[in-house]
């Protein structure tokens, strides 16, 4: 290529410059114009190009293209396209610069071929995105977000420290194969670790997205998270620990899932447990097993983002989330309702929807590997999925007891977005043809062979009627007000408790080590007062016949002791 | 904001379609069990009806763990007092 080429995301970070002068019908153009046209130049990159120049002696690679960049640059910036029009009717300038920098940042990490181009835009994802949880305006809000910038700086410093280790090791700063036999290896996995909501560095998620504007969700959703699934396909596939860490994490966010009153965070949960089965791909790390996780994530990002959205447009109509407060709401707003259910049915991974070709090659990789162990937990959390985000969103949000509510249809741009997205659920699902194309390796899976749909419906069919005996006996939980602890009570409850407890105990000790101190000085003070103050001792004026006697008095002494010696 | 228009799923009647639906279609996919070559990868997936058994199973299971975890892990709304 002899084309001037560079970083695609530029085109959003620098295009959101214009955003804050614009008058609002224009920007509203703009902001939907810009992902159209950073679509259309990923369109025209072929893998093989780059772009590479020289800083301070170091070789950087801001542009590296091939086809496993290529699958996250395609669905990120069709993502932002989403994001964007499903927001297009609020006026928010924070919000709308937060969200192009965010998405632009995301889009060029994952082009980047070195390491410290990784960097910069690993951390600009971080500073972007936390202007969509702040701008709630809320107390609650801005706490929460204070605790994401926190752990998602605190990602990026970690990975500082890897990639420095790294250069001193190799003397390459190439992204790569990276691996965790090195101590490098190590921190920078951990920090892939923490973006990717690692089990116990996951908190951070379910924490902060609940508390982003109904809009600002919908564009959280899609990067951060997958951004760390991309960077780890990339340097550590075939890595094993992955597939128990995958696994883990497919299936204990089911259980907060359950009982989670929230639905925002429900679905928060239900994100962390679809990260599992990307990881699991990558720690396989067969061609099929990355096609899967490839495939998954594209898909993934699209009905993550479809229910986000329905959630959106719920919270954005309503004022709440809370299945306690909610139910009945496909009476006033069944378009919302329709597009949530097939929001639910792809991620449920129901045949003809999208989740089912994806989420099938990881099972099918898993299989073939012999990993009956871990096989057996995705097909546990694959029943999991259809209780939390199958049934449990769509149903207490639009069905259920009836709570009396009856808010106006969704506005035309989110309906507008929710069909979008939930077309290209069903499309993708129905035809997965070009998905299968754009895949890093020649695909040779059959999605559609009368075991796979058999066996699947069995799953979800079966799962729908243990809903209904549950219900029907009066099993099922009831849907309650309530906080649930997670291990985020560790950061936000023990710690701080412990703070100000030895704080406490700082302060006591402190006060009693100035005590004694200014006891010392003021006995010191008292002492030189006595000795040296007014009428003290050492401080008497004396007249010259005094001094003069006291010389001849000292005089005489050494005139003795000078005899006697 | 309560209207009194009646909707389809308020029948109580029409609930009973969809359950008696959901049966029928449960036991058509384990009558399709016996028609098709399973082709399994362990012994355990070739077993007559083992995913619809496996699904009921382990959905009762997360539902009725979660009711529990729910007596460790619940506190008031306003626990962390934001």
């Amino acid at each position: 290529m002899s084309s001037f080429l560079f970083s695609p995301g530029l085109i959003l970070i620098f295009g959101a410059a214009l955003v804050p002068v614009l008058p609002l019908v224009l920007r509203r153009a703009y902001l939907l114009l810009l992902p159209v046209i950073c679509f259309w130049y990923i369109l025209g990159l072929n893998p093989g190009d780059v772009q590479t120049f020289e800083f301070m002696g170091y070789q950087l690679e801001p542009l590296r293209v091939d086809k496993l960049a290529l699958v996250w640059g395609y669905v990120f910036s069709l993502a932002a396209f989403l994001g964007v029009l499903f927001a297009i009717h609020q006026d928010d300038r924070v919000q709308d610069v937060s969200a192009l920098v965010y998405a632009g940042s995301g889009i060029s990490a994952v082009f980047a071929g070195d390491l410290i181009s990784l960097f910069v835009f690993w951390e600009l994802t971080a500073i972007s995105s936390v202007f969509l949880i702040w701008a709630s305006r809320t107390e609650a809000s801005y706490r929460a977000g204070v605790r994401y910038l926190i752990i998602q700086i605190g990602s990026g410093v970690i990975l500082l420290a890897g990639i420095l280790f790294w250069f001193a090791d190799t003397g390459s700063l190439a992204f790569g194969d990276i691996g965790i036999e090195t101590l490098a290896g190590k921190l920078i996995f951990i920090a892939f670790g923490i973006k990717c909501a690692f089990p116990l560095l996951h908190n951070w998620l379910q924490d902060s997205y609940p508390q982003a504007t109904p809009t600002g969700t919908v564009i959280l959703s899609a990067f951060t998270t997958k951004l760390a699934v991309y960077a780890l396909a990339r340097g550590y596939a075939g890595t094993e620990v992955l597939i128990y860490i995958g696994a883990t994490m497919t299936a204990f966010p089911i259980f907060f899932a359950v009982i989670e009153n929230n639905l925002r965070k429900v679905l928060a949960y239900s994100l962390n447990n679809q990260l599992g089965f990307m990881v699991v791909g990558i720690g396989i790390g067969t061609p099929l097993a990355l096609d899967g996780t490839a495939a998954h994530a594209f898909c993934h990002i699209l009905y993550k983002a479809l229910l986000f959205m329905s959630m959106g447009a719920v919270l954005h109509r309503t004022g709440t989330t809370k299945a306690s407060e909610l139910g009945g709401l496909y009476k006033s707003m069944p378009f919302t309702a329709t597009f949530c259910t097939i929001g639910a049915m792809s991620i449920s991974a129901f045949p003809l929807f999208s989740g089912f070709v994806s989420k099938s090659m990881i099972l099918t990789a898993a299989a073939g590997d012999g990993y009956w162990g871990v096989w057996a937990v995705l097909v546990f959390a694959s029943a999991g999925v259809m209780e939390h985000s199958g049934i449990k969103i769509p149903y207490f949000a639009f069905f259920a007891h009836d709570s009396g509510k009856r808010p106006k249809e969704a506005p035309f741009n989110m309906l507008l977005a929710m069909g979008i997205t939930a077309f290209l659920c069903i499309a993708i699902g129905v035809y997965p043809a070009p998905l299968y194309a754009i895949l890093p390796y020649p695909v040779d899976f059959v999605p559609y062979t009368t075991a796979h749909v058999i066996t699947q419906l069995q799953l979800l069919m079966f799962s729908v009627l243990a809903f209904i005996v549950l219900i029907k006996t009066g099993l099922y939980p009831e849907e309650k007000p309530s906080t649930n602890l997670d291990f985020d009570w560790l950061y936000r409850r023990l710690l701080p408790k412990f703070l100000r407890g030895s704080g406490q105990k700082i302060a006591v000790a402190d006060q009693h080590i100035r005590s004694q101190l200014l006891l010392i000085v003021s006995r010191v003070m008292q002492t030189s007062e006595r000795w040296s103050g007014f009428n003290g001792t050492l401080a008497r004026s004396s007249t010259v016949g005094s001094m003069a006697s006291y010389a001849v008095g000292l005089l005489a002494v050494f005139l003795v002791l000078y005899f006697i010696a | 904001m309560n209207d009194d228009k009646k909707y389809w799923l308020d029948d109580a009647a029409n609930v009973r379609k969809i359950i008696i639906g959901v049966v029928v279609i449960c036991a058509g996919l384990l009558a399709a069990d016996f028609f098709y070559d399973k082709h399994a990868t362990f012994s355990i997936e070739g077993w007559y009806g083992f995913y619809g058994i496996y699904g009921f199973i382990v959905f009762c299971a997360i539902v009725l763990i979660g009711k529990e975890l729910r007596k460790i892990l619940m506190r008031d709304e306003d626990y962390y007092d934001e």
